[in-house]
C-alpha cells in the first residue's frame, strides 16, 4: 500500500461521491459546484496516470472555463432558485432502473473481458511529454494531427461567431 | 496495484450518474451538467486505455485532448441558446419549451 494507491482510492471515492451529488442535489448551483469537484478529481486521475499535460488542460479548460461559464449562465437565468423537485416518482424510478441496468451490464462486460494484467505503475511522464505533444499536433506525417488541429481551430472560430450571433440582443 | 478495471469502474459510475441526471432533471442547464459528466467519463476511458494497454501509442491521449476542446465549444453554444431561451420565455425548464421558432 504505497502513496500511489492511497491517492487513487481517495480520488476514486471523491469522484464517485461528487458525481452522485451532482445529479442528486436539489439546487442547480450546488450541482455545478459538485461537477467542478468531479472535473478536478478527473484531472487528478490524469496526473496519476502520468499525463500531466492532459491534466493541466482539464483543469484549465473544464474547471477554469466551462464551470465558470455554467455558474454565470445559472445566475443570468436566475436558475439558482430553480429547485428541481417537480419530477414524478415513476419517472425517477424508471431513470434509476435504466441507469442501474446499464451500469450492471457495463460492469459484467468489463469484468468478464479480462484485460491482460494491466497495472498502473508509479507516476512518470507516461511517454508523452509536452515536446512530443507539440510535434504530434503540428506534423502532417504518419502520426500527425495537423488536420484535426486545424479543424478544431475552425470549429472554435465558428463557435465564437455562433455564440455572439445567438446570444446578441435584438 | 491499480488495475485497469478500477479506473473503468469509476468512469462507468460517472457515466450512469450522468444518464440518471439526464433523465430526471427538468432544467436544461442541469441536463447540460449531466452531459458534461458523460463526456468526462469517456475522456477518462480514452486516457486509461492508452496509458495501460498501449503505453507506446498516443491516440487515446489526443482523442481526450480533442474531446475536451469540442465539449468546450459545445457548452458555449448550448449556453448561448439557453440565454436566448430565457430571454424569450423567462424559463429554461424543458416542459415550457415547445417551439423552436422565434
Amino acid at each position: 500500500m504505497n502513496s500511489h494507491n492511497i491517492m487513487f482510492i481517495v480520488l476514486a471515492v471523491f469522484i464517485a461521491l461528487s458525481s452522485f451529488m451532482t445529479v442528486l442535489t436539489k439546487s442547480i448551483i450546488r450541482a455545478a459546484t459538485y461537477l467542478l469537484f468531479v472535473l478536478l478529481g478527473t484531472a487528478g486521475l490524469y496526473f496519476l496516470m502520468g499525463y500531466t499535460f492532459l491534466g493541466s488542460v482539464q483543469v484549465m479548460v473544464y474547471a477554469g472555463g466551462i464551470v465558470v461559464l455554467y455558474v454565470f449562465s445559472i445566475l443570468l437565468t436566475s436558475g439558482a432558485k430553480d429547485v428541481v423537485n417537480n419530477r414524478t416518482k415513476k419517472k425517477v424510478f424508471f431513470a434509476a432502473l435504466l441507469s442501474l441496468v446499464g451500469f450492471a451490464t457495463v460492469l459484467v462486460v468489463l469484468l468478464k473481458h479480462g484485460f491482460k494484467a494491466a497495472v498502473l505503475s508509479a507516476p512518470e511522464e507516461g511517454g508523452i511529454t509536452i515536446d512530443s505533444v507539440g510535434r504530434f499536433m503540428l506534423s502532417s506525417g504518419q502520426n500527425g494531427y495537423l488536420l484535426p488541429f486545424e479543424a478544431v481551430s475552425v470549429l472554435l472560430l465558428a463557435c465564437i461567431v455562433a455564440g455572439l450571433l445567438i446570444a446578441r440582443k435584438r | 496495484m491499480i488495475h485497469l478495471e478500477y479506473i473503468l469502474i469509476i468512469s462507468a459510475i460517472m457515466m450512469f450518474a450522468g444518464v440518471y441526471g439526464f433523465l430526471t432533471r427538468k432544467s436544461t442547464l442541469a441536463i447540460l451538467l449531466s452531459i458534461e459528466l458523460m463526456l468526462n467519463s469517456t475522456d477518462i476511458n480514452f486516457a486509461a486505455f492508452n496509458r495501460m494497454l498501449y503505453p507506446d501509442g498516443h491516440e487515446g491521449y489526443f482523442f481526450a485532448l480533442f474531446s475536451i476542446a469540442i465539449s468546450a465549444a459545445e457548452s458555449a453554444i448550448a449556453i448561448a441558446i439557453m440565454i436566448n431561451i430565457y430571454r424569450m420565455l423567462k424559463d429554461i425548464s424543458v416542459g415550457k419549451l415547445e417551439k423552436m421558432k422565434w
